[in-house]
């Protein structure tokens, strides 16, 4: 079976979106939690 | 039978993607974009009522990210005019580093995630109006008038001028006179500032055939248009303060503003047809992006001013 070996670049390339979509996951758990947070304080002051 | 080490992202043509970060981020016109963010958060500051800061943070993300947006599907969708052009030559997906299909599906998936999340989080009017501008940009401008009209970047400078109505939606729920003013201001500067650019570039666009103004009416009328667009943003300029939502002394600022101006476009309007330097279009166009924040820096700090005048006269 013939196999694709990829590149430094394209490792290091890989690595690097990765870690940025991690990134960007994370800050979307901290967005979802912070809109609740708001919301839910919000409602209990009303 | 070729497999792919660990599941390896296709570029084009088979290519392993060598994509950075940093490209992905390229593709939403981060310069743009902090024109957005200012105008947005200038809406947001000037619209009367309160937000909760958190949501007002995440309003200015998501129309952050809505720019962005559609600024990579305009990029998807201009890759062929961008790689013939020096000034976009390099962006990503000419350069080879993204491929196509890519940011087309990263503009589509950050459009629906910014729309939905503005909804969710403050309401969704502001919501509606970010998808309009999104929609705008990237099929009404991009794929419809930029390549028919030379009358594209008129029409198609309602995207760019809607940001500070959505920052004002975020607060109040409601579009209103003051907010389509604020409209109103980038809607009418945009042509001075573009064609400004346009001139200068005008060997570029001629080159993809895209129809700007210099190339399909000629320099002379170009130069009188944005003589024309310019008073009329100066004019838009001081309306806050005659509809009562900003003082005489941001008033002045404005006019002051306002009048150099006019006077950078008449310095271009002076210059002979066929000048090869352009030096006073290159002026103008500096000076345009100067206008713009100067003009909504004046209008932030002056209502600053206000609610700090007011506190203290609560106070004596």
């Amino acid at each position: 079976m013939e196999t694709v070996k990829l590149t430094e670049k394209q490792m290091k390339s890989r690595r690097n979106r990765n870690i940025a979509l991690g990134l960007v996951l994370a800050g979307l758990v901290v967005l979802f939690y912070a809109i609740t947070i708001v919301k839910i304080g919000g409602g209990m002051a009303g | 039978m070729t497999v792919i080490d660990n599941h390896g992202v296709l570029a084009k043509d088979g290519e392993l993607s060598e994509a950075s970060a940093r490209d992905y981020f390229e593709l939403l016109k981060p310069r743009v974009m902090s024109l957005v963010v200012f105008t947005a958060f200038a809406g947001l500051v000037l619209a009367p009522g309160h937000i909760h800061p958190v949501l007002g943070l995440i309003a200015i993300l998501c129309i952050a990210v809505g720019a962005g947006a559609s600024g990579a599907l305009n990029m998807w969708y201009d890759a062929d005019i961008d790689a013939i052009m020096s000034r976009t030559a390099k962006r990503p997906i000419p350069a080879g580093r993204i491929a196509p299909s890519e940011a087309l599906a990263f503009g589509l998936v950050l459009s629906g995630f910014s729309v939905v999340i503005l909804g969710l989080a403050v309401n969704w009017l502001s919501a509606g109006i970010l998808a309009f501008t999104i929609f705008f940009y990237a099929v009404v401008y991009t794929m419809w008038l930029k390549r028919s009209t030379p009358q594209n970047i008129v029409i198609g400078g309602a995207a760019g001028a809607f940001p500070p109505m959505i920052g004002w939606a975020c607060v109040t729920n409601s579009v209103t006179v003051e907010s389509t003013v604020l409209f109103m201001i980038i809607f009418l500067w945009t042509p001075a500032h573009f064609w400004a650019l346009a001139l200068f570039k005008m060997r570029d666009y001629e080159a993809v055939g895209v129809p700007m103004l210099p190339n399909v009416a000629g320099e002379r009328v170009t130069k009188h248009q944005i003589v024309a667009y310019a008073v009329l943003t100066a004019v838009c300029g001081v309306l806050p303060s005659f509809l009562g939502f900003a003082s005489l002394g941001y008033g002045l600022v404005a006019a002051a503003l306002g009048a150099i101006f006019i006077y950078c476009s008449i310095a271009v309007w002076r210059m002979p047809d066929g000048d090869l330097k352009m030096i006073p279009a290159k002026k103008l166009f500096g000076f345009s992006i100067f206008y713009l924040f100067a003009v909504f820096s004046a209008l932030m700090i002056d209502r600053l001013a206000s609610v700090l005048f007011s506190h203290a006269g609560g106070w004596f």
